[in-house]
Order: C-alpha cells, then sequence, then structure tokens
C-alpha cells in the first residue's frame, strides 16, 4: 500500500509533500500496519503442511504478504493455520495452543479435514472440523490446498483484518468473548466440558432405555 | 539368492512335523503355528533358516469364524522371498498370544498396534501400552464388531447417498450431533482421566541410579507442537542432565483411522487414501496398494504402465529425498535456505505430477492393471529436460554446498549410531537400513514390477549415523535418476491400463501381501479378501512406523540436543506413522 492508497479522501495534501505524508484515520493505519504483518503459527497437522511449507519457499514466497516469520511459539503470533486432520488425540493441545496465543488472533481452516473431517471424517478419531472447538475466520477448501488458495485464504484475512476497527474489536472489550476455551479431556471418548450437561442427559436417556 | 521356495517348504515341515501346518485355506498360503509353539518356530525360523528380518506383525479378526489371527512376515536380508506365519487364537477375551519381541525386537511397535486396535494381548511384550489411541479409550477399533460414532453400514457405498441422492448427514444419527459416543455406564464426573500416567510409568520403569546419589531425573516432552518433529509426534524423554536414560516416542495425534475406512471403502476407494498416507511419497503408495491388489486379483499392467509406475516412483523418491534434506538440515542448524534450495527442485517434480495426475501431492493415479490415465502432450519432454540437463547438475550442487560443511559433519558424524545387527533386529528399512551397512533394497532383493530390467546401484554407507543417513539419500538420488534415464529411453508406446476401468473391481477370496521399496523403506500392504466389494482386512506396514523403533535404542546415552538430528534422519512421516 503506497501512501496515496493510505490517504483518506477529503484531505487535500499539498504537492510539495505529496508522497511523504498521508492523512488517514487511525483504525486504516493501524490495520494496515497489522494486516501486513501477521505471524502465522508454525505449526502442521498434516498433509496440508507441506503444501504451507511450500508456500512459505521460493516459488510462492509468502514473505509478500509480510508472513514468512512463522513463529513456533503461540505466544508470538496473531494467525493459526490449522493446516490438516485435526484428530481428537490432538484436540486438546490445539485448544490450549489457541488459548494461549494473544489477542488480536485469527484461525485460518485450511483444507477439508480442518473445515469438516474431510475425507476422515467418519473415522473414530477424527474431530468433524476444528471449529467445534474454536472460532475460525477462513475456510480454504481443498485437499490439500494449493499454495495459490493458501495464498488466496490469507488475503482474505488481510481483507478481514483490515475491515475492523478499534472502537468495536472484540479484544479491547470485557466480557465473556475473551474467555478461555475449555480444554477437552481425553476420557473413554473425546469430552468438551461445554457439553458436560448434554452428555449426563443421555447417559440419564439410556438408562431409562 | 537363497534357497528355492521348495526345499524351504520341505524343511520347515521335516522340523516341524508337528504344531505347524500349511495354511490350506484357499487363497492362503503360509503356516499355521500353533500358540505354544510360536516362540520355538520363530526361532527355528531366526537361527536355523536365516529369516532373520521380520517385516511385518498384524492381526485379523475372522468374526464369523470366532478366531483372531496374528500374521507374521519375515524374510532374509540376503534377499528372496519370505515366510508368512500365522497364529489363530479363540476369539474371546483376553485373546492371548506370545510376544515375539525377545526374538525379532522390531515386533515391539507393531504388537502394541495390534493391541491397541484389535485387543489381541502379546504376554511377555516389555511395554504393552496403546499407541495410536491414548490410555483410556474405550474399545478396540478394528476389531468387527466394534462400531464407530459415525457408523452407517458395514460397506460403502452407503445406501442414503445411492440412488436418490437424499444424503443423510451422519450428526443427524448421533444423540451429541458430533463424532463421539461413551461407553452405556459412563458418567463424566465420576471418573478422572489421565492418559499420561501410563507413558511416565513407562519411562520410570528403566530408571537406574548406579551411581547411588540420590539424583532426579528429569523428564521432557518434545511435540506434539514442536517445529522439529515434522509434524505432530511427540517424545518424551528422560534425562539425567544432559544425557538421554530412556526415550519414548508418542505418537497416534495424526491416526486417522486409515485401516477402518479403508475396511468400509470399496478396493478403489482406497487408492486416493493411500496418498494420504505417506504425502510426500503418494505415487509411491499407490504402487504397493496397486501391487497387492493385483496380487489378489491375477491381473497384471501393460507394458507401458509398468514405465510410467517406475517413473512415477522414482520421481517420488527423489522429490521425498529433497524434501528430507531440507528438513534434516533445518533440524542440523541450517535454518530454512537448504530448504529453499531443495524444494526449488522438488516443485519442478510436482509440476510433471500435477501434469499427468492433476494434483501436486495427492496424485491418486495408479489404477487395477495400470495408471489413470496417459502424459498429457509436452509432458515426457519435460520430463526429459529435468532429469537429463538440470537435475544431476542441481543435486551436485547441493551435495557441495552441505557434505563437507563443518557443522554437518560435526553434528552428524558419530552420532546416533545405529549398527548393522541392530538395524535388522528392530526391523529398520530403506535407507536407513542401508546407511547402516546392509544393501538390502528390494528393488533388487525381491524385484517387483519392472525393476530387474534397470541398472542401478544399492547405495550403502558403513556407518550408520547421521550423516551417513543424509550421504545415502544423496546416492540415491543419483541412483533413481539413473533409472529415469533408462525408463525414459526404453518406455514403449501402448495402452496404459491393460483392464477396462471400473469403478468396482472383483476381487477373490484370498490374502495378500504386497511390498514396495518407498522412499521411506519398505511399504507392505497385507490384504485379506473374503470375496465381497470391501476387503475384509487392510494393513499398512508403514516404514516410517516401525523405523521409529529403534529411535529410542539410537538416542539413549546422546545429549539431548541430538534427538533433533536423529529424527530428521529418520525421516519420518505423520500421516504414515500414525495413518
Amino acid at each position: 500500500m503506497d501512501s496515496n492508497e493510505l490517504n483518506s479522501p477529503g484531505f487535500d495534501i499539498p504537492p510539495e509533500i505529496k508522497g511523504q505524508i498521508a492523512i488517514t484515520s487511525l483504525d486504516r493505519i493501524y490495520n494496515w500496519g497489522r494486516s501486513a504483518s501477521v505471524w502465522p503459527l508454525m505449526f502442521g497437522l498434516a498433509c496440508c503442511a507441506i503444501e504451507m511449507i511450500c508456500t512459505a519457499a521460493s516459488r510462492f514466497d509468502l514473505a509478500r504478504f509480510g508472513m514468512e516469520i512463522m513463529r513456533p511459539s503461540p505466544r508470538q503470533s496473531d494467525l493459526m493455520i490449522v493446516s490438516g486432520t485435526v484428530t481428537k488425540k490432538m484436540m486438546p493441545t490445539i485448544v490450549r495452543l489457541y488459548n494461549q496465543m494473544p489477542e488480536p488472533k485469527y484461525v485460518l481452516a485450511m483444507g477439508a479435514c480442518a473445515s469438516g473431517g474431510g475425507p476422515f471424517k467418519e473415522g473414530y478419531n477424527v474431530v468433524s472440523g476444528v471449529d467445534r472447538f474454536i472460532p475460525v475466520d477462513v475456510y480454504v477448501p481443498g485437499c490439500p490446498p494449493t499454495p495459490q488458495a493458501l495464498l488466496n485464504g490469507l488475503m482474505k484475512v488481510q481483507e478481514k483484518i483490515r475491515g475492523e476497527s478499534i472502537k468495536n474489536s472484540r479484544w479491547y472489550k470485557k466480557g465473556s468473548d475473551l474467555a478461555e476455551i475449555p480444554i477437552p479431556i481425553l476420557g473413554p471418548d473425546l469430552i468438551d466440558p461445554r457439553k458436560l450437561d448434554l452428555i449426563k442427559n443421555e447417559a440419564k436417556l439410556q438408562e431409562q432405555a | 539368492m537363497t534357497t528355492p521356495a521348495a526345499v524351504q517348504t520341505l524343511d520347515l515341515s521335516t522340523r516341524f512335523p508337528d504344531g505347524a501346518t500349511p495354511d490350506a485355506r484357499p487363497g492362503y498360503s503360509g503356516w499355521l503355528v500353533d500358540k505354544s509353539r510360536l516362540v520355538e518356530f520363530a526361532t527355528a525360523l531366526r537361527d536355523e533358516f536365516g529369516y532373520d528380518y521380520l517385516s511385518s506383525v498384524t492381526g485379523v479378526d475372522y468374526l464369523p469364524e470366532g478366531k483372531m489371527e496374528v500374521v507374521y512376515q519375515v524374510y532374509r536380508t540376503t534377499g528372496g522371498s519370505g515366510v508368512m506365519f500365522k497364529v489363530q487364537v479363540p476369539r474371546q477375551d483376553p485373546v492371548e498370544v506370545p510376544s515375539l519381541v525377545s526374538i525379532y525386537p522390531g515386533a515391539e511397535f507393531q504388537e502394541r498396534e495390534a493391541w491397541d486396535l484389535l485387543g489381541i494381548k502379546f504376554s511377555g511384550h516389555p511395554d504393552l501400552r496403546r499407541i495410536l489411541m491414548w490410555e483410556g479409550f474405550s474399545g478396540f477399533p478394528l476389531r468387527k464388531d466394534w462400531h464407530e460414532p459415525y457408523f452407517e453400514e458395514e460397506a460403502k457405498p452407503y445406501k442414503n447417498r445411492w440412488p436418490d441422492g437424499k444424503i443423510v448427514q451422519a450428526e443427524s444419527n448421533n444423540p451429541y450431533a458430533d463424532n463421539i459416543a461413551y461407553p452405556p455406564d459412563f458418567s463424566p464426573e465420576a471418573e478422572s482421566f489421565d492418559p499420561e500416567k501410563a507413558l511416565y510409568d513407562a519411562l520410570r520403569k528403566y530408571q537406574k541410579n548406579e551411581i547411588g546419589l540420590n539424583t532426579d531425573h528429569i523428564i521432557v516432552n518434545l511435540g506434539p507442537q514442536h517445529p522439529s518433529t515434522h509434524g505432530v509426534f511427540r517424545v518424551a524423554v528422560m534425562l539425567d542432565g544432559e544425557e538421554i536414560v530412556n526415550l519414548k516416542p508418542v505418537m497416534g495425534y495424526l491416526h486417522r483411522n486409515h485401516e477402518k475406512i479403508g475396511e468400509r471403502n470399496t478396493y478403489l476407494m482406497n487408492m486416493p487414501y493411500t496418498d494420504r498416507l505417506d504425502y510426500l511419497a503418494s505415487m509411491s503408495n499407490n504402487f504397493g496398494y496397486a501391487l497387492a491388489v493385483e496380487k489378489l486379483m491375477g491381473i497384471a499392467p501393460t507394458e507401458r504402465a509398468d514405465y510410467i509406475r517406475v517413473l512415477m516412483a522414482e520421481m517420488t523418491r527423489i522429490s521425498n529425498h529433497l524434501f528430507l534434506i531440507g528438513t534434516l538440515l533445518n533440524d542440523l542448524g541450517a535454518y530454512f535456505t537448504p530448504m529453499l534450495y531443495a524444494l526449488e527442485e522438488r516443485e519442478l517434480i510436482l509440476d510433471i505430477f500435477e501434469a499427468v495426475a492433476g494434483s501436486r501431492m495427492m496424485c491418486n493415479y495408479f489404477r487395477f492393471g495400470g495408471v489413470a490415465r496417459d502424459f498429457p502432450e509436452g509432458t515426457f519432454q519435460k520430463i526429459k529436460e529435468i532429469f537429463f540437463e538440470r537435475l544431476p547438475g542441481k543435486i551436485d550442487e547441493i551435495d557441495r554446498f552441505l557434505s563437507e560443511n563443518e557443522i554437518i559433519r560435526s553434528r552428524g558424524v558419530g552420532q546416533g549410531v545405529l549398527t548393522a545387527e541392530d538395524a535388522i533386529r528392530y526391523s529398520v528399512s530403506g535407507p536407513m537400513l542401508r546407511a547402516s551397512g546392509i544393501p538390502y533394497d528390494l528393488r533388487r532383493a525381491e524385484p517387483y514390477s519392472i525393476y530387474d530390467r534397470f541398472e542401478f546401484d544399492v547405495c550403502t554407507r558403513k556407518n550408520g549415523d547421521i550423516y551417513d543417513r543424509l550421504m545415502v539419500r544423496f546416492d540415491e538420488i543419483r541412483q533413481s535418476i539413473r533409472i529415469i534415464q533408462q525408463a525414459v529411453k526404453q518406455i514403449p508406446p501402448g495402452p496404459v491400463t491393460s483392464v477396462k476401468p471400473m469403478y468396482q473391481v472383483r476381487v477373490p477370496a484370498g490374502e495378500a501381501y504386497g511390498r514396495v521399496e518407498g522412499p521411506k523403506g519398505e511399504l507392505g500392504f497385507y490384504i485379506v479378501s473374503n470375496g465381497k466389494p470391501t476387503p475384509w482386512r487392510y494393513h499398512v506396514r508403514a516404514p516410517s512406523f516401525i523405523n521409529l523403533t529403534a529411535f529410542g535404542p539410537m538416542c539413549i546415552g546422546q545429549k539431548v540436543a541430538d534427538v533433533v538430528g536423529i529424527l530428521g534422519s529418520i525421516d519420518i512421516v505423520l500421516g504414515e506413522v500414525d495413518r
């Protein structure tokens, strides 16, 4: 984005300092900075992770989007690319990683498995989409999505960031929205603590039957 | 090559006049061994007959007959065909079979897998815990009477998707509208869950304190989210200072139920699933599966298809090894730069895959009796350009940049040594076995497809350390280029499939074990058919899973920082480890 694009309309800038000065809104410059330096979490789950690595390599060059710095630590990253099949055994870890990421944070579900279970949906160890537990911002279809598709998805994330405003952003507010997501438990099957009542009811129903 | 098959048969039946009988079921082969004689039989096979290499252990649930069967495949590392033997036990709890870990330590993880998924208890196993699912999971998923939460029918295609096109979502049949199910007497509050306890107990079992000081060992976990584990792999290490005293790999974080889904799928439906096993080498997985099913069906591909298959398999090997060179160097501290060089070349190969198969990674290209389609126009020319002009020089260039580098030498030479004897004992295969000095390559030892027509060397190195494992991959890339160059010159015109393409193939009842030399090692498919459109048992002998058996023993005594390098040199892909 050059200074002309950044400049909010309605302000005339004298020609002699054009190109050096831009008058813009706080939202716009704040989001401009954020969207051009999204640091993804270095986090690969399955096949899609290989395409993610290819996207980061020279041919597709993630650095063009300011995203080449993949952080292995969730504390330093803004974007979680869920690249691959989410299994029940992995789910507690994913939720924990998500909870550890600082706000503002975004989630991109890469590929069919992360979006809804994909070809492995019927498997006994497969979670039918990561959005059962954590909120997803952008879904990228494909099995695996090509690097081009992933880049398109990342641009959608940038678009979303540019459309946000400090005034009503979630992470500056108080409230339940920012509460940590309870970590699932590995029992006889995966237990979602938010569904405990449902599980208890079902057990009662089964007893009666 | 060793003794002809006829002599082996004779020897075994004279050696075991009772307790071992040839498997006479139609379509089956091998030996049925009495449970009480199993250990004796296996010891004799190893020590007297020279079958020193245990390739695969798996179980089959014959529910209608009320039996469970454990199937073993053993081979000689000098080459030739192998021996299959089986133990049958009644299907009642507990299903118990003596463990063969003391004879073939390579059985350790495979027996744990059979316990985890089929509930076959191996008595005498040193560490029988669940391996792919977590400790505390209810049921044994691969048993035929166990149903997953989204269960619809025993076999595909499911009725609700066919033929009037009304789809019922699997969620609507589940009380939780999710992929979960609990045992009937389950109450979430009454129980506490700790799947980790068994792991830490197993680690502590080996705690020794030789100097008599009251010092504590530290347990460190690497993963499942760790940049150097190549995916969702976890290692629990027990440390004495910086030295590793015990190490347990923890897997299953990508266990996506390949075998259970595979037993519901029709034969052809499994082809795209095999792509997702070792997702860096999808063509090679297709190859193994196609060979196993073709063996059962009794068909052979056409001449041209054979050549295309070999071309694709060798390209896969090159692209896989390039990826390994990149990631291993990344692990050893060179960060992403070697990866960029390696991926640049890999992309060229992926372009060819995309042209012939329509997808960069998940090729789904092989069919029973041939391949899906012929090369599109211009692809052949591209292959020639890449493999005659570009790649040989580029490999030398990468080699020149890396192999004499001081850091790579000091981190690689003499680290993570696996001796030749240990490599065989732990059933290690592929480049890892050859780096330890065993010239065992299936393309030579038991040639499949048309590999007997090509000139190439079986690459070996002597020391079996990280550095040799890296170098063996460079050598293999060069040999693969040689094979491709020969195949390009010899490939004949003609049809690419020997049978009419069809959705449903007829597979006669019986069993087959097909194996290929994949880039990671010996990739085997064990398939049992009962004549129906879906396989009764579908088992994958995953090389990177079994190569991990040697991971713990290789690391013990090393420093904790070397774990990453040793793991990188094994070359695992989690899709295949966990399946």
